[in-house]
């Protein structure tokens, strides 16, 4: 059978099913509208440690950790941790994973870090080469803040088109059988740059890279938009949003009756002062693995379209003039028959 | 799928004209009242201190110190954080805004260490404006100079 779809769409014949997931988050996520869906929510943003990244690894342990609980599944018998964040060196997964003895495949997809390590874990399961997968990405607030803006202290004003990075960590075992929703297919985004250079901007950086790869996934797979309960992409906001409906629509593609994005649905936007909505691999990884999950069990959606969004850039490239490429990687998760 | 100049450009005003825009006007009326609020203060400080019998430029020293030390203070209690956020310009050209611009990261760059972590890290956001402000002062003594 062919594996293959198109140019950039992986098929998975074999069902590699999302048995578990496990979502972890700060105060302020935990005050959103999605509070009740996640599994752990921690009132201290240093989640009882010295450092923001510290505290980040901390957050990655707690939730992997009740995620083997919940699923009742031994470390030893998780073949892969594919995980991502968006600190330097992926520091903030890889220390956080540092005690469990799992061996592990690190990913940077910014952003986007969740679809990457689904699609790869569906990759890894559908082939035959594990059987347990686990698949996680994180972020901090006060920590991405730290790395690529200013200090929290620092007096400044957010601009309107800025979003607020997301607390947490969410991470999902894709295992060869059980029960749960399957990964049916991963259509691997190529990087866009349409020449945005603010990094207080993200989702107007972005939204082309999700126009292309949601175009080429259709394409690929011949299916049409009203196919997918839900479309969602990861962390584009208000505006992206706005923007992604507009350039689809050019392409004819009409995705307003149920396309949504996770960094409007995280938050309110009125009381909880976060501009243009959420963002941070955290984004998409909670909000799939707390809310779109509980939905996909419960059987209130059947079949999601997940296309997380990453913003490439680094401080250095962004302080040198660069623009920002982006990536985006969706991934078709479908409860069968 | 390289892009042409035009597409970007095309792009960049399509953002342009559909992205969410600061509230300027407001911005300005905010940043006007509370930085003359803080002018204010600085001159009632000033006055006071000329009142206690110094003369007029160790009140000025006065006056530096105790804003100095108060933006110092409400920084280190996630205060001036909030009212920066509100006030926007008015609470960073004043001095206390030099203030929390090195309190703030030596507070979040002191897990780094007390040498290259609160010592060098102070530095980020006022290096710039002491090393600028030391060289325009020098162009405009120097102007100065040869109008005698």
């Amino acid at each position: 059978m062919d594996k293959r779809l198109g140019k950039q769409t992986l098929k998975f014949d074999n069902c590699p099913v999302i048995t578990e997931t496990s979502s972890i988050t700060g105060p302020k996520e935990g005050e959103g509208p999605l509070s009740s869906y996640f599994d752990i929510i921690r009132q201290d943003v240093l989640n009882g440690c010295e450092s923001w990244e510290k505290a980040e690894s901390q957050y990655v342990h707690d939730n992997i950790k009740h995620l083997c609980e919940k699923a009742k599944t031994k470390f030893e018998d998780i073949d892969y941790i594919i995980s991502g964040d968006l600190l330097n060196q992926d520091s903030g997964t890889m220390f956080g994973i540092r005690d469990f003895g799992v061996p592990n495949l690190g990913i940077f997809g910014a952003c986007s870090t969740m679809g990457e390590a689904i699609g790869l874990g569906a990759i890894l399961v559908d082939g035959g080469y594990a059987k347990k997968v686990i698949s996680s990405a994180s972020s901090h607030f006060c920590s991405a803040e730290k790395q690529f803006r200013f200090p929290l202290d620092l007096g400044t004003q957010r601009p309107p088109t800025s979003t607020w990075t997301v607390t947490g960590a969410g991470s999902l075992i894709i295992s060869d059988k059980g029960n749960g929703p399957c990964v049916t297919h991963f259509t691997v985004g190529k990087i866009i740059d349409m020449g945005i250079k603010d990094p207080n901007n993200m989702g107007a950086a972005m939204a082309p890279a999700a126009v292309e790869t949601i175009y080429a996934h259709f394409q690929d797979t011949g299916r049409k938009p009203d196919y997918y309960d839900v479309i969602a992409t990861g962390d584009l906001g208000y505006l992206g949003k706005e923007i992604l409906l507009k350039m689809l629509t050019e392409k004819g593609l009409d995705l307003s009756k149920n396309y949504t994005d996770c960094g409007i649905e995280i938050f309110d936007k009125e009381t909880q002062d976060t501009h243009c909505g959420g963002s941070g691999c955290a984004c998409s990884a909670v909000t799939f693995c707390g809310y779109f999950y509980d939905k996909l069990m419960k059987k209130e959606i059947n079949r999601i379209l997940f296309v997380p969004t990453g913003a490439l850039m680094s401080t250095t490239t962004s302080q040198q003039g660069e623009s920002i490429p982006s990536i985006a990687y969706a991934v078709s998760i479908e409860n069968m028959e | 799928m390289i892009n042409s100049k035009e597409e970007k450009q095309k792009y960049s005003d399509m953002v342009d004209s559909m992205a969410p825009k600061s509230p300027i006007f407001s911005n300005c009326i905010k940043a006007f009242i509370s930085g003359g609020l803080i002018c204010i203060l600085g001159q009632f400080i000033n006055n006071m201190a000329q009142n206690y019998g110094l003369n007029s430029d160790d009140a000025s020293l006065v006056t530096s110190v105790v804003l100095i030390f108060i933006s110092a203070v409400l920084t280190g209690f996630g205060l001036y954080g909030k009212l920066g956020k509100f006030c926007g310009a008015g609470t960073i050209v004043p001095i206390t805004g030099f203030a929390n611009s090195m309190v703030s990261p030596a507070i979040e760059f002191k897990k780094e260490g007390m040498v290259f972590g609160l010592g060098a890290k102070m530095f980020i956001i006022a290096g710039p404006v002491i090393i600028y402000g030391v060289l325009s002062s020098i162009v405009v003594g120097f102007i100065y100079y040869l109008l005698g």
